[in-house]
C-alpha cells in the first residue's frame, strides 16, 4: 500500500520572499520523517506544497513518479496523501461519525444518482461504509462516542479523530501537521504509540512537522532540518542531536534555555 | 424499511393528487393560501440546499424562479395551442403540455444557475450574495426592457396565462422537492455539501471536490426554483418582472434563516407560518420589509440554528 515521495530542488517564491529555497528530500514507503525547523522556517509551507495548495515556482514534486504540482487539493487527496492540520479543522456542525463519514465520500463507487434513487446498491454501499467506518473508529478506542458532536470530544480526542479522518481516506501517506501541539505530556505518549502504530497497521509513510523535540527523537526514523526555508540536515535522531549547524539554529537556544 | 423515503414520496403524490380532486370544495380563499404556501415551500427547501446545507449566501432565488416562471409561461401561451392539438385538449393534454412548460421553465432556471455559479462560486460568503443579488436584478431589468410586444412582456409582464396550477401539481412538486433534497443531503454522498459549509479546506483536503458540490447545489437549487416559478405563473395567471424583485429573494432567505439553515423540517414549516402571516397581516404590509430586517438581525444573534429545537432533526442513534 506504500508509497515513496520525491521532492527536487523544491523552490516557492511569494513576492520577495523565498519562503522554501532548493528543498529536496525523500520519503520512502513505510517511513517515519520528521521535518522540523524553528518557528517560520517554512514547515507548514513545505506541506502546502505537497498537498497542491500552493505551486512551486521551480522544483519537482513527485508522488509515485507522478508530478503533483497542477493537481487540485481534492485531486492529490485521491492519488494517496492525506493530511491534518496545525490548527484543528473538524467539521464543526457534524458527529464524530459524519466527520469521518465525508472522507469515505471519495471510495463511493456510485455518486449522486444513486443517493436519489436510493436502490438496493445504495443501501448496500451505506452498510459497508457504516461498517467500515465503525471498525475504524473501534481501533481508535472511538466507536462509543460515534454519534456524539465532534465538538464534544477532549482536545486530545479532537486530534485522534482528524488523523482517523485522514485515514479514512486510505492514504498512502500521511502528512501530519504539529499533531502534538497542546497536548500534555500523558496525550504526547501516547500520541507518540499511535503514530507508531498507525504505521505499522496501515502500513503506511508517514511525515511529521512538530516542534516537540521528544516527540520527534523519539518516533521518527529520519529528520530533515530547515531553516528559512532551506535545509540544512538530514540525517537520524543522533546524527541531528549532535549535528553543530542544528544546535546552532535550533536546539542550541532550547538547550541554553533549559 | 429500506425504501421508506420511496413510500413517503409516493404517498405524498397520492395524497396530493387525491386532494386535489376534491378542492372543489375547498373554500377558495384558503386554497389560494394553501397553494401558495406550497410554492413557498418548494422555494425555501430548495433555497435551503444552498444557502443551508452548503452554506453559500445566494440572494438571487427569485431571479430564477422568474426564469422559471417565463419559460414556463411562454410555452404555455405561444405553443399551447399546437401542443394540446398534439396531445388532446382533456386532462391528459394540459398535463403534458403543463409538465413540460414547468420542466422547461425548471431547465432554463438550471441552465442560469450553471452560468451564474460557475465562474461565481469560486467567490466566497459576501462576495458570492453580491454577484447573486446583481444576477437578479439584471434579470428584472432585463425583462422589463424587453418590448411590450414581444414574447417577454416588457414591464407589464405576461398576462392570461392558464391557471393549470392545482394542489396536485404544487404539493407533489413540494414532494419531490423535499425527497431529492433530503436524498442528496442525508447520504454518504451529501456529506459533501456539509463538509463544503463547514470548511471548505478540510473539505478540499478529504477529497471533497468542492466546487462540483456548490454547483450542483447552485444547479439544483435553482432548478427547484424555476418549477416554483412555473407553479406561481399558473396560479396568478399574470407575472411581471417586479414580482421577482430582490425583495422576493429576501422573503424566501427569511423563510430559510427563521427555519434555521440546514433543517428541512424547519424550513418547511417556516415557509408555512410566513405565508399565513403575509396574509393575515395584509393591512400592515407597508412595514413589513422592517420587520423582516429586523427579525434577520434577532435571528442571526439570538438564534442562528432557527426557531425549532435542535433536537427534534438529529439524526437516530444507533446503538
Amino acid at each position: 500500500m506504500s508509497a515513496s515521495l520525491q521532492l527536487d530542488n523544491v523552490t516557492i517564491q511569494f513576492g520577495g520572499l523565498r519562503a522554501v529555497g532548493d528543498l529536496s528530500f525523500r520519503i520512502n514507503p513505510g517511513e517515519l520523517i520528521g521535518l522540523i525547523g524553528p518557528n517560520g522556517a517554512g514547515k507548514t509551507t513545505v506541506f502546502n506544497l505537497i498537498t497542491g495548495v500552493y505551486h512551486p515556482t521551480a522544483g519537482s514534486i513527485k508522488f509515485n513518479d507522478l508530478s503533483i504540482p497542477g493537481h487540485k487539493p481534492h485531486q492529490i487527496t485521491r492519488l494517496g496523501i492525506a493530511r491534518t492540520f496545525q490548527n484543528i479543522r473538524l467539521f464543526p456542525s457534524m458527529s464524530v461519525f459524519d466527520n469521518v463519514r465525508t472522507a469515505m465520500v471519495m471510495h463511493q463507487l456510485h455518486g449522486i444518482t444513486h443517493a436519489l434513487t436510493r436502490g438496493p446498491a445504495y443501501h448496500d454501499e451505506e452498510a459497508l461504509i457504516e461498517k467500515e467506518i465503525l471498525d475504524l473508529l473501534d481501533i481508535f478506542k472511538l466507536r462509543d462516542v460515534a454519534h456524539v458532536p465532534c465538538k464534544s470530544l477532549s482536545y486530545g480526542d479532537q486530534r485522534r479523530l482528524e488523523i482517523i479522518r485522514a485515514l479514512a481516506t486510505k492514504p498512502k501517506l500521511l502528512l501530519l501537521d504539529e499533531p502534538a501541539a497542546g497536548m500534555n505530556p500523558t496525550e504526547k505518549e501516547e500520541l507518540m504509540h499511535l503514530i507508531r502504530f498507525i504505521r505499522d497497521k496501515f502500513d503506511i509513510a508517514v511525515l511529521l512537522v512538530e516542534h516537540d523535540m521528544k516527540v520527534v527523537m523519539g518516533i521518527c526514523q529520519r529528520i530533515v532540518v530547515i531553516e528559512y526555508g532551506i535545509k540544512i540536515a538530514e540525517g537520524t535522531p543522533d546524527e541531528i542531536q549532535n549535528n553543530p549547524k542544528v544546535i546552532e539554529a535550533y536546539l542550541g537556544v532550547e538547550a541554553e534555555e533549559s | 424499511m429500506n425504501y421508506k423515503s420511496q413510500i413517503a414520496l409516493v404517498a405524498a403524490l397520492a395524497i396530493s393528487l387525491g386532494v386535489s380532486l376534491v378542492s372543489g370544495s375547498i373554500d377558495d380563499y384558503f386554497l389560494d393560501i394553501l397553494l401558495n404556501a406550497g410554492i413557498n415551500i418548494i422555494l425555501a427547501v430548495s433555497l435551503n440546499l444552498v444557502n443551508g446545507h452548503t452554506g453559500q449566501f445566494s440572494l438571487g432565488h427569485a431571479a430564477f424562479m422568474g426564469v422559471g416562471a417565463y419559460g414556463a409561461s411562454i410555452v404555455t401561451l405561444e405553443m399551447g395551442g399546437s401542443l394540446m392539438r398534439i396531445f388532446g385538449s382533456g386532462a391528459f393534454g394540459t398535463g403534458i403540455l403543463f409538465l413540460i412548460a414547468l420542466l422547461v421553465g425548471g431547465l432554463c432556471a438550471a441552465i442560469c444557475g450553471w452560468a451564474v455559479g460557475v465562474p461565481s462560486l469560486r467567490l466566497r460568503g459576501d462576495y458570492l450574495a453580491i454577484v447573486t443579488l446583481g444576477f437578479n436584478e439584471i434579470i428584472r431589468v432585463v425583462l422589463q426592457n424587453t418590448s411590450g410586444d414581444g414574447p417577454f412582456g416588457g414591464a407589464l409582464g405576461l398576462k392570461g396565462i392558464e391557471q393549470y396550477t392545482n394542489f396536485f401539481w404544487v404539493f407533489g412538486i413540494a414532494a419531490i422537492a423535499i425527497y431529492v433534497i433530503s436524498a442528496l443531503v442525508n447520504s454518504t454522498y451529501g456529506r459533501g455539501f456539509l463538509a463544503v459549509r463547514d470548511d471548505e479546506i478540510a473539505g478540499e483536503s478529504m477529497g471533497v471536490n468542492t466546487v462540483r458540490y456548490k454547483v450542483i447545489a447552485f444547479v439544483t437549487g435553482a432548478f427547484f426554483a424555476g418549477l416554483a416559478g412555473g407553479l406561481y405563473a399558473h396560479l396568478r395567471s399574470t407575472i411581471s418582472p417586479e414580482g421577482f424583485n430582490f425583495l422576493k429573494s429576501v422573503d424566501v432567505v427569511v423563510m430559510v434563516i427563521l427555519g434555521g439553515m440546514g433543517s428541512t423540517v424547519g424550513v418547511i414549516v417556516a415557509a408555512i407560518v410566513l405565508t399565513v402571516l403575509n396574509e393575515t397581516l395584509r393591512d400592515f404590509e407597508q412595514y413589513r420589509m422592517i420587520v423582516f430586517s429586523l427579525l434577520l438581525i434577532v435571528m442571526m444573534i439570538v438564534r442562528p440554528q432557527g426557531l425549532l429545537p435542535e433536537s427534534m432533526f438529529q439524526r437516530r442513534k444507533k446503538a
